[in-house]
């Protein structure tokens, strides 16, 4: 099918875009080891005797830190560069060429995903090599698929919140005011149930970003008896990105705002 | 829908409003194949949203529009492989280089222009390994126009092409247009540059707060206006020569100058008494209507309309 290929031949165009900014590319790809690193300096990276065996705590940071660079590729990284190639003319310019939004759109996000899973393959092996994390074996495909889920659903919000970024100097704000605060209290940095009031614990569970860490938390598991999969948490992701999908679809424009 | 074989675009009653804004009201014009078409009008007059309905950018509010066969709206991938866009801002990714670039583009399109015929046409063989970013503004310009000669189009849209250049870049930019011409496209383009216009169009319809004022060839347009200016420097001895002489004075800017029909009879009428008094005309000229007059005067005057101007071009064909 002519849209798809257009697509994938769209993914090579945004790699060389991508790799030829150095600066932006090494800081994505460093930036998840920093959190790897900085949760061991501070919680540090205990013995954890488990039912079924023993690890080290940083097993269970990695699927967090995979959690965050999911949302922080698919969905800041996408409402971002949308935001400029919006104001730069691109998505314009593209729309009155025969290359079908879809496949555009289609390149970006595969784009995208590819990076979030070379970031979560960099720390997860990064993490086995220095912290003594231990890769699932049995669970490695709901990880992976998990993974995907996440990537789709976390790319059309980012589409979403597009739309409702007016030019791309507000990007930044706009797109930290709406993720940051959630990461928070999302089990990703930290562990709510532990530290903060019960009401906040709900909050994060209306949200995706929990359910992308929990999701992960369990499939990541090297203790794990069962296939991994959380069709819950994972169905409940799949419903913000039809969320998504519906108000980008609503409300995406391809010309810069005025 | 279909359109003569040697017409490109054929636009009747064209309307657009945005809230209580008129921004198009009641437009008619049309393309020929092969031809270089000039919209032209002061900024706001109308010419991009115009533009922007026949590239499909844009819905109509009411009105026919016809492109290459096509109503834009509705025409989809088919229609959009046959036309070529040149927008005011650049749009391409600035990392790539040229060559990447236009591969890229190339590729969505069944039949694109071979890529060394369009770096060579745009002038940017020298460039091609160089990225986006690091081309000057004159460059990136060409660029976007290589881009929209990628899929080989029938019909280009230039979006004022010239708007922010220096004069070298702009001489270059109007070769480029010829060279475009050469190949056998059909352009239209807008610009708020009367010369532009008259070095660049075989037809061009100005337009002025939505309408259409005036359309015809350069030479066409020029011809409205018959009348001759006499200027020459003021001072008193040299004013008191005006006086009974047909035509329309005024003094401003250290000149006399005197609108006329007649020019031959009133410039024989000055100089006869100036060489009896023994005054020296300083600075004398005599220049006929530019378009740029004719320009300038359909759109400074805010009241302009097409029945306004019927009157003075019906006097001038007579």
């Amino acid at each position: 099918m002519t849209a798809l290929r257009l697509g994938l031949r769209q993914v090579r165009y945004e790699a060389v875009a991508f790799v030829r900014n150095p600066a932006a590319a090494f800081f994505t790809f460093v930036f998840p080891l920093i959190f790897l690193v900085i949760f061991n300096l501070l919680f540090g990276n205990q013995e954890l005797v488990l039912p079924g065996g023993t690890t080290n705590v940083s097993t269970f940071y990695v699927p967090a830190i995979a959690a965050l660079s999911v949302i922080n590729a698919c969905y800041t990284g996408l409402a971002m560069s949308m935001s400029v190639s919006r104001d730069l003319g691109l998505l314009k310019r593209l729309r009155g060429t025969p290359l079908p939004a879809a496949s555009f759109l289609l390149g970006r996000v595969l784009f995208m995903t590819v990076v979030a899973l070379a970031l979560v393959a960099i720390v997860t092996l990064f993490g086995a090599l220095f912290y003594g994390v231990d890769i699932p074996t049995n669970t490695l495909p709901a990880f992976v698929i998990s993974l995907a889920i996440g990537a789709a659903a976390f790319s059309l919000l980012g589409l979403a919140i597009t739309t409702f970024i007016p030019n791309a100097d507000a990007a930044p704000a706009v797109v930290n005011a709406s993720i940051l605060p959630l990461l928070f209290i999302s089990d990703v940095f930290i562990r709510i149930e532990d530290d903060g009031p019960g009401w906040l614990g709900f909050v994060g569970d209306l949200f995706p970003v929990k359910h992308l860490s929990l999701a992960l938390q369990t499939a990541f598991n090297p203790f794990e008896t069962g296939s991994g999969f959380e069709p819950a948490h994972l169905g409940i992701i799949a419903l913000w990105g039809l969320v998504g999908a519906l108000i980008a679809a609503r409300r995406f424009s391809w010309e810069p705002r005025v | 829908m279909t359109i003569a074989p040697d017409r490109a675009i054929e636009v009747t009653g064209l309307r657009k409003r945005y809230g209580d804004f008129e921004a198009v009201r009641g437009i008619d014009f049309h393309v020929d194949r092969a031809e270089v078409f000039a919209l032209l009008g002061p900024n706001g007059a109308g010419k991009t949203t115009t533009v922007e309905i026949l590239e499909g950018h844009r819905d109509r509010d009411g009105g026919t529009v016809n492109v290459l066969g096509y109503d834009p709206h509705s025409g989809g991938s088919r229609f959009r492989e046959r036309i070529g866009i040149v927008l005011q801002s650049t749009g391409v990714e600035p990392y790539l280089t040229v060559e990447e670039t236009l591969r890229q583009f190339r590729g969505f399109y069944p039949h694109p222009r071979p890529l060394d015929e369009i770096l060579e046409v745009v002038g940017l063989t020298a460039q091609r390994a160089t990225r986006v970013r690091r081309l000057s503004g004159g460059q990136q310009r060409r660029l976007d126009v290589a881009v929209g000669l990628a899929g080989d189009p029938d019909l280009l849209f230039l979006d004022e092409p010239t708007t922010g250049f220096d004069p070298a870049a702009r001489r270059q930019a109007w070769e480029l247009v010829h060279n475009l011409k050469a190949l056998g496209k059909t352009v239209l383009l807008t610009t708020h540059y009367m010369d532009e216009a008259q070095q660049l169009a075989d037809r061009l319809a100005i337009i002025v707060a939505g309408s259409i004022v005036a359309e015809g060839t350069p030479a066409e347009l020029m011809s409205r206006d018959h009348l001759s200016t006499i200027e020459f420097k003021q001072t008193p001895a040299a004013t008191a020569l005006i006086a009974g002489v047909s035509g329309e004075v005024a003094l401003g800017d250290g000149l006399v100058s005197v609108r006329t029909s007649e020019p031959t009879r009133a410039l024989a009428m000055i100089a006869g008494r100036a060489e009896e008094r023994g005054i020296e005309l300083e600075d004398l000229s005599v220049t006929r209507a530019t378009l740029e007059d004719v320009y300038l005067q359909l759109a400074a005057d805010p009241a302009t309309t097409p029945a306004d101007l019927a009157a003075p071009a019906a006097g001038a064909a007579s």
